[in-house]
């Protein structure tokens, strides 16, 4: 008997009401989003302080860096991220415990955006110390022969400068932030991949489910890709077009 | 001439690049209105020297006097100088125009914005008036209609007239020219050099370190000839093109022509 592809595929389940599980998943989805802004933030700053302690630090600040960027960079993503939230956790409950508190129940938003954030940091670290070195000496220099101080030179001169330098290492980033939101599944956080996997065991329609989590993971890119064009444009528009 | 006020007064610079010591006690005053010309062969110091004056080169001895405010130092502990006050390097400097080989004009920002960028973030005058005078110093020279056009988008000498605009706009007290003619392409030098000569006649302080010796000889009413880190010889131009005395120079000079 050959199977009717209307009941081979139940689109009923993906109905954003219960008993359908589409507006499930988008909450996911939102999670998931959140996380990664906010962990994808997060990794600027400490990207942006990394690249410039980096390249202008002393020598302690700059050996110090280079542990942070070297650990982060060589532990999978996965284990740093069960040992950042476990161990992250039990450290602040001892901590707290020995400033005479209980312990606290840790968001998981929170832990999320945090270990995230580190290991975005790590690799934004690198993008921006390669951008910040690709501008020119002369832009810097002018600037100096101005009377800048060295806070408005990395304001308006170096950050903006380096910005185009800058811009397709960190659209990578963004995009490997949103999917590494997924490996937070594994904590227990209730992210696309997580409301996925539960809305697929309870009914059994797995092709389903996980196209349905492919196709927003996809679309959340391809609506990241026109934004990146658009800063990207922006970024850009003192160079001159390629040759 | 002496009743003219010192606008620069450098006293007994030495430079150092490790062993190589690139100046060996260079002294020399700029009067307001002077425009000095150093000429030199390549590896003379005359870049460094210019450089030495903004700080943008730390001299490893002597001093910088600008409008009688000598820039304090202090020592580095590894055998050089180096600015003893932050900020009243970066004040001084303000009031510098320095202007580049080559240009090194922001790239981020359009002419216009390259042209009030210190006025309005390091002099802090209001925008709306860094505005009307950049205008004015950008039709003087010949470049108002590509005040909105971005550095990248213009040609060397346009690039290096923006540039003099840029200068011009802090209103300063000297001019510091860096070879403003030699990453140009031969056709587009001309274009600067009128520039340049048309502030020379309005009795602008300019100190120039270029390779134009025709330039020099007709726009600088002082020249100086460095050599080997000190300065072999100096005097008016008709003298030092004219009836040059020193080996050195009277070498420099027909190898030049």
């Amino acid at each position: 008997m050959a199977a009717d592809p209307a009941t081979l595929i139940n689109w009923g389940l993906l109905a954003l009401e219960p008993p359908g599980w589409g507006g499930v998943l988008l909450g996911g989805l939102l999670n998931s989003i959140k996380i990664a802004v906010g962990g994808y933030a997060l990794g600027l700053v400490l990207g942006t302080g990394g690249a410039f302690g980096k390249l202008y630090g002393g020598p302690v600040l700059k050996d110090l860096l280079e542990v942070y960027t070297t650990l982060v960079r060589a532990i999978p993503e996965l284990v740093l991220i069960l040992l950042l939230y476990y161990a992250g956790t039990d450290l602040l409950n001892q901590l707290m415990a020995a400033m005479g508190y209980g312990p606290v129940d840790i968001s998981g938003l929170a832990a999320g955006i945090f270990v995230i954030g580190v290991v975005q940091g790590a690799y934004s670290t690198e993008v921006l110390r390669g951008a910040i070195k690709a501008v020119p000496a002369g832009q810097i220099e002018a600037a100096r022969a101005y009377g800048m101080s060295p806070v408005q030179i990395m304001r308006r001169i170096t950050l903006p400068a380096m910005l185009p330098h800058a811009i397709p290492g960190l659209s990578n980033l963004w995009l490997i932030a949103t999917k590494d939101t997924a490996l937070l599944a594994v904590v227990g956080f209730s992210e696309l991949t997580l409301v996925t996997r539960q809305a697929a065991g309870s009914t059994k329609a797995y092709l389903l489910f996980f196209c349905a989590a492919g196709a927003l993971y996809l679309a959340l890119t391809l609506v990241s890709n026109v934004i990146i064009r658009i800063i990207e444009t922006r970024a850009r528009r003192g160079m001159a077009a390629p040759a | 001439m002496t009743d003219r006020a010192e606008a620069i007064a450098v006293e007994n610079l030495h430079k150092r690049f490790g062993p190589l010591e690139v100046l060996k006690g260079v002294s020399l005053t700029a009067r307001e209105g002077d425009v000095i010309a150093v000429i030199g062969g390549s590896g003379s110091g005359k870049s460094t020297f210019l450089r030495c004056i903004n700080m943008l080169e730390l001299p490893s001895a002597g001093s910088v006097t600008i409008h009688g405010e000598q820039i304090a130092m202090k020592k580095d502990g590894r055998g050089g100088l180096m600015p003893a006050d932050r900020k009243q390097v970066q004040r001084i400097r303000s009031r510098l125009g320095m202007v580049f080989q080559n240009f090194n004009l922001w790239q981020h920002m359009t002419i216009l914005q390259n042209v009030i960028e210190a006025p309005v973030h390091v002099l802090g005058i209001g925008k709306a008036e860094a505005t009307e005078r950049a205008e004015t110093i950008l039709r003087r020279v010949g470049l108002f209609e590509k005040r909105d056009a971005y550095p990248a988008f213009l040609s060397g000498g346009q690039q290096q007239r923006a540039a003099i605009a840029r200068a011009l706009a802090v209103q300063p007290h000297v001019m510091l020219f860096d070879e403003p003619t030699s990453a140009l392409d031969p056709e587009l030098v001309g274009e600067v050099l009128t520039v340049i000569g048309d502030l020379a006649k309005e009795k602008r302080t300019m100190i120039l370190v270029t390779h134009e010796m025709k330039f020099a000889r007709n726009v600088a009413n002082h020249i100086v000839f460095l050599a080997n880190g000190v300065i072999e010889e100096q005097g008016p131009p008709e003298e030092i093109f004219g009836a040059p005395k020193s080996e050195r120079l009277k070498k420099f000079i027909s190898s030049i022509h």
